[in-house]
This record gives C-alpha cells, sequence and structure tokens, in this order.
C-alpha cells in the first residue's frame, strides 16, 4: 500500500484515504467550440502510459477532499513530488535525475 | 516405552510436563515445546503423509516451515485445519492431528497404485491426456480430477475463530530472530529507535537453539539468546513477536505480519482471536532471514527416515528427539559432519559419513575417526530401501571417469542429507529487489535495494557465527541511523565456533541405477522428479517459468525455498545453459500459507459490507415488505398483502397509486447543496439545462452528460435561494456525482465561488403520489400553499411537516400529482409512519421499488444506468428538451457535435408494445429486423426494460433500437428460444402522453 503526501493537509497518509484519477495537466480547453473534433477525442481520452516518471492527479478523498498532483516513477512506485492543483508541472527529467531513476 | 527416541536430557522442551496428543487415532506422548513432528519422531514416526501424484509413503523431512511433506490436519473446535505444517503446529494437552492423502489408512493406501503406474503420469500429464472428446471434460475427466486433487480436505463449517488486526509503526522492522536478526535488533534498539522483532517460530533464536558447541561472550547459545531476549523485551522501544511471520512485503516498507495467537494452547482465553494481521509501516526493514538446507536429489530420496542433516541436528538439540539409532549422514557440505558428530555424542549409531567430495577437510575427517564414525569420501548415494522407513542404502563410489561404481549397502534406519544451503530470499524478493547469483557462495543473493531494506547473515549468503552476529550489527546500526540518524554504541558479542560450512552441490547425483526406473525427486510436495525436469526441457520448455509451469516444480507451499537450485541446476544441464541464463522464478507473497480469516478479519457477516437503511425500514419490517439491496441500500421492493405474489403486489400498488394515492421511501436518492453566488453559473456548465434564469421557488430536471456527450445521471434540482440549490441524483450515483463536481469546481473552474455539500444522510424523503397526494399531506404541511395556482407542478418551498422543517417539492416520477417531503433524517420515522397512517385513510398504498419502475415506465422516464448504458446522448433518448439551447458550453455540450454522435443510425430510445399484450419481453433480450435470423446476425438494439402494465392492460416494454425515432409503428421481431417475438415500435410515453394528470 503507497504512502501518499496530501500537500493540502500536509500529512503522509496510506493510499485507502486517496483516489488515483489519472494523468496530471490534461485541461479542459477553455473554449470547447473551437476545438477540432481530433482535438477533443485527444482530449478525452488519448493519455500517456509511461514507464517511467508520471505526473498523476489524486484526490485525498478520504480526508480534505482536495485534488493534487504527484510525480510517481511507475516502475518503483517512488513518489518524486507531491504539489497541489494549479501548480505548474515540474521538469519532470530534472526530478527523475535527481532521484537517481 | 514411551517416547522411544527422547534423548536422556537436554533440548528446550519441558520434561517436567508431559502432554498427550493423538495422530491418526493413536495416542502418543510428547513434552510442552514439541512441535507435532518432534513429537511423532520422539515416538518413532516417520511415516506422516503420502504424496500428492504417487501417493509414495512420506516421512518429516525439514525442522521448519518449508517443510513439504508432513501436512496434517488438526481438530479444533469441531472442524479440522487440512494442511498444517508438522514442523510448525505445537503441541498441546489433547492435540488431535490427522495425515492426509490416503485412503483407507496411512499404513495401506490404494492411490499408491499410481506410484506402480507412474510411466503413465510424466511431466504436462494433464495436457497430453485429457484433451479429447471436449464431452469427456465435464462429465469424466473434471470429477476425476477434482476426486484426486487436493491434499487435505477443506473444512465443513463456517469459521468459528476471531481474528484480529493492528497497524503499527516502526523505525526499524528486524524479520527473523538468529544470530543476525538479535543483532541487528539490539543494535537498533541501543540508538532508541522504535524496533519491531518477528519469527516465525514458537521460540526466539533461530538457528543457535539448534547449537550445542559454539560459545557467544563465552557463553552457550541458549544463554546468550536468552539475555538477549531478556534485554529487548526491557526496553519500552522494542517490540517483541514470536509466532510472527512476516509474510508479505509491499510498497513503501508496508509488511504484513500473521501473529498466531492462540492456536498453540489447550484452552486459550475464547476472547482472544485466533490469529493477527500486523500491518506494519516499517522506516527501514532488516531481513534477517536465514538460509536453509538443500536436499540431495539422489534415487528413492524421499523414503520416510531421510532429512535435512540440520533438521536432525535440531530434533536432537533443541527438541531431545534422535531421528533414528542407526544414521546415515550423505552430504556435500560441512555443516552436516556437525550433525553427525552431535547424534554420536548422544549414542546414536552413526553408521557412515558419506561425502560426495574426493577429499572433505582433514580436521572433520580426524574428529570423525575419533568417534570411532566410518568415513565414505567421494561417494554417493545411489538409492535406498524400505517402504515405509528407510531400511538400508545403496552407495557409490564417484570414479575420475564420471561413473559410478556401486560401493555395497549400508544398514540404516534415518538418512541425514546436506547439499548446502540457500539463503532465504523470498522477502527481498518480494519487496521488488532482483537477487544476483553469487559464484562464491553458489546461490543467489539480495541484489541492489530497491526499498528501505538491508539483508543480513545467511539471508544474504554469509555464513559462520561470528561473521553473521557481526553482520547483524552493522546492520541494524545503518538501520537506526537511516530512520532516525543516530549512531549505535553496542559492544558486539564474540562468537566462537559456529564456522561457515564448505562445500555444496547442485542438482541431481550420478549413480549406476535403470534411469529410466528410479525416482529421485526435486520437489516432494509436488512429486517431481529430476526426470520430470529434464522431460521438460526436452519437449522445448526454454525457460524456467515454463517448467516450472509444465512441472510444477517450485509451486509447492515453499515457492520452492527447499527444490528452486537443484530444480535450476537440473534444467541448466539439460537446456546447457549456465544457471544464470536459466533464471529464477520470483517468490511471492505469502511467504508461507496464510489463513483467510487472516485477511478478512473482522470484515465478515454484519461486517463485511455497511448497510444503509432508510428511515421506514422498521415500519416496512413490521409490515412485510420485500427488500432490495441497491449497492449498500436496503430499499423496499414491494410490499405483499396476505396471500399476494410479487405479481399481485405490484399489479395493485401500481393500481392503487393511479386510482388515489401511494406513499414511497425516496430518501436513497442522491442530493447535493449547491451554494454561493456563483451555484446558478456552476449548474449552468455541469448540466444540459438553462439554470440561470430558474426562478427560486422552481425546479427543473437536470441531465448530466460526460464531456464525450453521454448521459452519467440525471435529477431534479430545486432553486431555493438566488444562491442556493437542492440539486437530487440516482440513487447509485450520488457519490459518482459528487466526485465529478468537486473535480470540475476544483480544478478547471476554480475562479467559481461554490461550496457543494453531500447532503443524502442528511434528509429522509417521502413520495406522496397520487390523485389524492395533496389531500394526504395537507394536514402536515404549514406554511406553504398548496394550492395548484400558489404552488404547480415543479415547485419547491421550505415549510414545516409536523412542526419539524420540511423542503417540500412538487414532482412526479409517476406521472401523477406529487409531492416529495423532505425532513431532517431524525424525523424521518415520524414522518413515515405519520403519512402511512395517513394514505390509509384514503384507499391508498407504500409502494416499492419495482412499481416505481412500472409507473415511470408507463410514462416514458428514463432510469440511468438501465435505460442507458454509458452510449447513450441525450438525443438519443429523445431529450434534446432537456439541453439549454442558447448554452454557449456546458459538460458534454463539445462531445455531442463528435461525428459519431451526429451519425445516422444511432441506438434510439423507444417503446415496444408486443402483438400478443400477454407476452413480456425479457430485458435485456436481442431486437432484429427477421422473425428467425440467421446466427451471426448482429442486433438493432435490446430491450432496456418491460413489464406488466396495470394502467395499459398489458404489457409494455422500452428499448434502445437502431433509428428507432423514425421506426414508430414498424414491426421488429425479439428472437427467443422459441421464436421471433413480434413487437411495434412505439413512443416510449405509454400513459397521460398530455401530462394532464400532473398539474391538477
Amino acid at each position: 500500500m503507497l504512502l501518499v503526501y496530501c500537500p493540502y493537509c500536509q500529512v503522509e497518509r496510506p493510499e485507502t484515504e486517496f483516489s488515483c484519477r489519472g494523468q496530471a495537466h490534461i485541461a479542459r480547453p477553455s473554449d470547447p467550440a473551437e476545438v477540432t473534433d481530433e482535438g477533443w477525442v485527444e482530449y478525452l481520452y488519448m493519455r500517456d502510459n509511461t514507464k517511467g516518471v508520471y505526473a498523476e492527479r489524486w484526490r485525498h478523498i478520504h480526508g480534505c477532499g482536495r485534488f493534487f498532483n504527484a510525480v510517481r516513477h511507475t516502475v518503483s512506485d517512488d513518489f518524486l513530488k507531491f504539489y497541489k492543483a494549479g501548480e505548474p508541472m515540474p521538469d519532470l527529467d530534472e526530478l527523475a535525475k535527481e532521484a537517481g531513476k | 516405552m514411551s517416547q522411544p527416541f527422547r534423548t536422556e536430557k537436554g533440548g528446550r522442551i519441558d520434561r517436567g510436563e508431559q502432554l498427550t496428543f493423538t495422530f491418526d487415532g493413536e495416542e502418543m506422548q510428547g513434552h510442552k515445546g514439541d512441535t507435532l513432528a518432534s513429537a511423532l519422531l520422539a515416538n518413532g514416526v516417520h511415516l506422516v503423509g503420502r504424496s500428492f501424484k504417487y501417493h509414495r509413503p512420506r516421512g518429516i523431512v525439514t525442522a521448519g516451515s518449508e517443510e513439504p511433506n508432513a501436512l496434517v490436519g488438526v481438530y479444533r473446535k469441531g472442524d479440522q485445519t487440512p494442511n498444517l505444517r508438522a514442523t510448525q503446529v505445537e503441541v498441546y494437552q489433547g492435540l488431535e492431528a490427522i495425515s492426509q492423502n490416503r485412503f483407507p489408512s496411512l499404513g495401506f493406501d490404494v492411490g499408491a497404485v499410481n506410484d506402480l503406474l507412474s510411466p503413465l503420469f510424466p511431466a504436462g500429464f494433464y495436457y497430453k491426456t485429457f484433451m479429447w472428446p471436449k464431452a469427456f471434460w465435464d462429465r469424466v475427466y473434471e470429477p476425476v480430477i477434482r476426486a484426486a486433487a487436493g491434499l487435505g480436505k477443506p473444512p465443513k463449517n463456517p469459521d468459528h475463530d476471531t481474528y484480529g488486526n493492528i497497524y503499527a509503526h516502526c523505525d526499524v522492522l528486524v524479520a527473523g530472530s538468529g544470530p543476525a536478526g538479535l543483532a541487528a535488533a539490539v543494535a537498533a534498539a541501543e540508538t532508541g529507535a522504535k524496533v519491531i522483532l518477528c519469527d516465525e517460530q514458537a521460540e526466539f533464536g533461530g538457528s543457535l537453539l539448534s547449537d550445542e558447541n559454539a560459545t557467544i561472550d563465552g557463553k552457550t547459545p541458549i544463554e546468550w539468546v536468552q539475555e538477549t531476549i531478556a534485554k529487548l523485551a526491557s526496553m519500552d522501544n522494542v517490540t517483541l513477536l514470536s509466532r510472527t511471520t512476516a509474510f508479505g512485503y509491499f510498497a513503501h516498507n508496508y509488511i504484513a505480519l500473521a501473529e498466531r495467537v492462540t492456536e498453540h494452547l489447550s484452552d486459550p482465553d475464547p476472547k482472544l482471536p485466533r490469529e493477527r494481521l500486523w500491518q506494519v509501516r516499517a522506516k527501514e526493514v532488516v531481513i534477517a532471514s536465514g538460509a536453509i538446507e538443500r536436499p540431495i536429489v539422489f534415487p528413492e530420496n524421499d523414503r520416510p527416515g531421510i532429512l535435512l542433516a540440520d533438521a536432525g541436528r535440531t530434533y536432537l538439540n533443541r527438541y531431545g528427539v534422535k531421528v533414528g539409532n542407526k544414521v546415515l549422514v550423505a552430504t556435500a557440505c560441512d555443516t552436516a559432519w556437525q550433525a553427525a558428530f552431535d547424534l554420536a555424542d548422544h549414542g546414536v549409531d552413526v553408521v557412515a559419513i558419506a561425502d560426495l567430495r574426493e577429499t572433505p577437510p582433514e580436521n572433520l575427517v580426524a574428529i570423525a575417526q575419533a568417534r570411532g564414525i566410518r568415513v565414505e569420501a567421494g561417494c554417493v548415494v545411489t538409492g535406498t530401501l524400505g517402504r515405509k522407513r528407510v531400511k538400508a542404502a545403496l552407495l557409490g563410489r564417484l570414479m575420475t571417469s564420471g561413473q559410478v561404481a556401486s560401493a555395497g549397502q549400508v544398514a540404516c534406519d534415518a538418512i541425514l542429507m546436506s547439499g548446502g544451503w540457500t539463503p532465504t530470499v523470498s522477502l527481498y524478493s518480494q519487496s521488488r529487489g532482483k537477487v544476483v547469483w553469487d559464484e562464491a557462495v553458489g546461490a543467489y543473493v539480495p541484489g541492489k535495494s530497491v526499498q528501505n531494506e538491508r539483508s543480513a547473515g545467511a539471508a544474504k549468503g554469509l555464513y559462520g557465527l561470528q561473521a553473521t552476529l557481526e553482520d547483524g550489527y552493522a546492520a541494524g546500526e545503518a538501520a537506526a541511523n537511516a530512520a532516525i540518524g543516530k549512531e549505535a554504541k553496542v559492544t558486539y558479542a564474540a562468537a566462537s565456533g559456529g564456522e561457515a560450512g564448505q562445500g555444496a552441490v547442485l542438482g541431481a547425483l550420478p549413480h549406476d541405477r535403470n534411469a529410466s526406473r528410479v525416482k529421485a525427486f526435486v520437489d516432494y510436495q509436488n512429486d517431481v522428479t529430476a526426470k520430470d525436469i529434464k522431460l521438460a526441457a526436452r519437449e522445448g520448455m526454454q525457460s524456467i517459468e515454463h517448467i516450472k509451469r509444465y512441472t510444477t516444480t517450485g509451486m509447492a507451499t515453499d515457492q520452492g525455498r527447499l527444490s528452486n537450485m537443484n530444480a535450476l541446476s537440473i534444467a541448466s544441464g539439460a537446456l546447457e545453459k549456465p544457471i544464470v541464463d536459466v533464471g529464477l522464478t520470483t517468490f511471492r507473497l505469502p511467504y508461507t500459507p496464510t489463513t483467510f480469516g487472516l485477511f478478512a478479519g473482522v470484515a465478515r457477516g454484519d461486517h463485511f459490507d455497511p448497510v444503509r437503511k432508510t428511515p421506514s425500514h422498521d415500519w416496512v419490517v413490521a409490515n412485510g415488505g420485500v427488500y432490495e439491496d441497491v449497492g449498500q441500500w436496503k430499499r423496499t421492493w414491494y410490499f405483499p398483502k396476505s396471500g399476494e405474489d410479487m405479481h399481485a403486489a405490484v399489479a395493485r400498488e401500481c393500481a392503487t397509486v393511479r386510482k388515489s394515492v401511494g406513499l414511497f421511501d425516496a430518501s436513497t436518492l442522491g442530493k447535493i447543496e449547491v451554494v454561493g453566488p456563483d451555484a446558478a453559473e456552476f449548474l449552468e456548465r455541469m448540466y444540459t439545462n438553462p439554470w440561470k434564469k430558474l426562478a427560486p421557488g422552481r425546479c427543473r430536471y437536470g441531465l448530466l452528460l460526460n464531456d464525450a456527450g453521454f448521459i452519467v445521471d440525471d435529477g431534479v434540482i430545486g432553486r431555493l435561494a438566488d444562491d442556493r440549490f437542492h440539486v437530487t441524483t440516482t440513487t447509485g450515483g450520488a457519490p459518482s456525482v459528487f466526485a465529478t463536481m468537486e473535480d470540475y469546481l476544483q480544478t478547471e473552474w476554480p475562479d467559481l465561488d461554490v461550496w457543494i455539500t453531500s447532503t443524502t444522510e442528511q434528509y429522509a424523503v417521502a413520495a406522496v403520489q397520487g390523485p389524492k397526494a395533496r389531500e394526504v399531506i395537507a394536514p402536515f404541511i404549514e406554511g406553504i400553499d398548496l394550492s395548484a395556482e400558489a404552488f404547480p407542478h415543479m415547485s419547491v418551498k421550505e415549510g414545516t411537516f409536523c412542526g419539524v422543517p420540511c423542503r417540500l417539492f412538487r414532482i412526479s416520477f409517476t406521472g401523477e400529482l406529487g409531492f416529495e417531503i423532505n425532513v431532517p433524517r431524525r424525523h424521518g420515522k415520524m414522518m413515515w409512519e405519520t403519512l402511512a397512517g395517513e394514505i390509509e385513510k384514503h384507499n391508498g398504498t407504500a409502494y416499492g421499488t419495482e412499481t416505481m419502475h412500472v409507473l415511470r415506465a408507463e410514462k416514458g422516464y428514463i432510469i440511468v444506468g438501465q435505460d442507458t448504458d454509458g452510449t447513450v446522448t441525450p438525443q438519443d433518448a429523445g431529450m434534446t428538451w432537456a439541453i439549454g439551447k442558447k448554452k454557449h458550453d456546458f459538460v458534454g455540450k463539445r462531445g455531442l457535435e463528435r461525428p459519431d454522435l451526429v451519425a445516422e443510425n444511432r441506438k434510439q430510445f423507444v417503446g415496444l408494445l408486443t402483438k400478443d399484450p400477454k407476452v413480456k419481453l425479457e430485458e435485456g433480450a436481442q431486437i432484429t429486423v427477421a422473425q428467425n435470423p440467421a446466427t451471426g446476425t448482429p442486433a438493432e438494439g435490446h430491450v432496456t426494460s418491460s413489464y406488466y402494465s396495470p394502467a395499459m392492460g398489458r404489457t409494455i416494454a422500452l428499448a434502445i433500437v437502431k433509428n428507432g425515432h423514425a421506426l414508430h409503428g414498424k414491426s421488429l421481431y425479439v428472437p427467443m428460444p422459441d421464436g421471433g417475438i413480434e413487437v411495434e415500435v412505439t413512443s416510449p410515453i405509454f400513459f397521460d402522453k398530455e401530462g394532464a394528470r400532473l398539474n391538477v
């Protein structure tokens, strides 16, 4: 069971308090009417399936209820960073290098 | 004489306490401190079971949890637990154990014919034999295989025992309490770190409990263990857990321990659980799981009386039991010589030490000669005699040519064997570490750590008492330092004796026998021989993973801890590849078999899943209502009067609602309070419908899509004030709708000033539906003018019900005049009972979900998830009226414009009327154009809802059908086994198409 850190509560808690909501930084287009059919399908369905360092959304669903983001190595399950929703995506390559992954 | 194989003195047993137990009904004696295995051996019993496939007589091989043969059933609380390892079962007064896999008895077993027929059962036997004819699978093969499969018999009764659960945190978890584990625990504990030390055995000390020769700090190993444990026990920062197996190593240093709390007791405190699951989050882990000895693969190496050398030494020194009177030691490793010396010192006749090495160490040979023990160097065992107990061994001389020459026969009643040692890397492997081949050790050892763990001592291939202790101290210090940043100040204990042994052998030994006639076992529990592995390689299995599955080697309960290295070596030879290229199968959890009860804990029976009850629950039970489970909710299905079946009850309930009035518990519907200056804007973006112009006091049906454009939920939303909405959702959709709203609010539109709160549990809801609904509620409502003019259909107002604050909705899911009254949950029972009494006066009825379904189907109202399946759009459902045409955006709007969603030939929501009004269609049935379509014809759609409609006096159905909206009036067919049923496609609204009954 993973240990997840909630950047809002600022506590580490077991995975069962959280739900993982897939890839992070997929923003809903601000004006969907302007988006092409292909663009909309891209937004709806296309996700990376990274072997390695991956930014994903988590929600502290049985805690504060807030959504936040985490960078996780999908092979080792090591978390490299937790950050609040709205904060920019960190440089994943840089994080991977720091962690020696 | 009782216990003829018990030594005069010594060992860790309590000779003062004599215990009586039975094995297969025969009464025997043992002592406190005995395992069932040691007690049986003390009574001279080696034959304890029959093997899985060939039903060969089998005896105790080991003294630990890796025991492959001595699997027994133990009776407790009126039922038996199968497949317990006799080496782990502790003897208590009155223990009842039975042998397994034998019929009619252990001594005479008809299944043993399999052994004679063994040429018929080679590796891959199942795959080769049970292939055809296909029809034989159900009636012949499977029943026969099932009858023959398995070892023990499963218990017949529900589990009487209880199981506990503890969450624990520590700085350092030490798994294993041999010299390395104890040293690590001491070193870590001295820093002040919070330490948990666990060991699967009843007593701490591991291999030290079997060692009578070494000294540590001038003390005997036992004394040192006792002092060390006493010291650890006195420290507040240390938790000692014996009888506790670390069976699973998960991500982020999460380790599961199984503590056996009461199973070793004759008369345990009934308040205590049988086992306790420890879920430990450790900052650092020291794996001190030791090493286990390897059997030697020689012909007939499976007879009762043939044990591992270290097991023989353990039975002697720890339990005071001689494994035999005339013992042959067959070895490739120095350590077995010590077993021989210890036995000789206890008066056992060691008939010979047969060491396959040409020149065993001179010092050992000298000690043997001093004791008068015959030493045979360059000598192997080439076979054994004796059916239920070994009675002689055939010896062979290894020639320089590689051939083996017979070296005669030696009489014995036990053989101790040692092929060397294999580090126990299971926990390391479970931590996702990759083992590496160490040529010097001749074994796989832990490689790089991927989690915060380190192996210590024999678990990483380091042998010898002094070295193991030092490595343990160092590991404990390093772990504590990593966990809490403190240096240890512990003085290392100094050991003498217990030197590391040299020498090892892997794989099958050469012999002078007819190779096609003899069996040399690699995996005892699964009856896999060296021949089977060679055959698998010959038949094309290249990977050890394939060989494992084809032969089942290493698939026993010890996961191959005993057998893997020999199997690998044989495979390596057969495939002509070095061992490292053959690979090693992964060790998975659990480390040893673990009960289901331990995992289930208290989550069983009523505690398995929460039950959600509505305020009408007690009234419904008292009035004979029938429940259905809707998720965790108990919802009333129907209310039968005496003599009524479901059909009659539902027909009566439906007719009563349409004629007078009905009462329905709608408390399970999801409710979400949406509040804030931007509440209307938020709903405008979430739902298809327009909300900004909805006046306070009015409600509207809301349709929720996902951004792909498909219907995911619906419900009525009432506006209570400019900045406050009462949203309802489907019963099942409540959590996901709430989560979706939070998601958009937090991550897409954080600028909106809106708060949402789930209020599903805060309100009890009674739906009063029917022409007399107004009369029923009027006496109890205050503060709201209920007249049709002041409070028309789709209104909401706050008032009181019997003086209790309420939110009153005028809405309908039946097509009748209807009200839904929301009161604080604690008043729900009062409300229900008040209304139930009142409807009696109007000849009304309480009704359940089935009637609710029929009534709404008569009106063509969809149920999301029943009439829709996640691929239905508002257009498909005929609900374009629910879409705010002027809205620039809402969740799903862009999705609805996707080419696939505006294409022709989409399946659309329609009604179906069977040509014969009595015929009721099956929900889920396919719909076709032809009456009797050819097999493989694609369906045009399917039936989503089907009922008998009292209002229509006939059956009705709802369906989604390709181009359905254009097919009204056309005939289609629903093919069934008895032939296609003709149906007419209609509007889904069957009853009161104008909606006149709503507006009264």
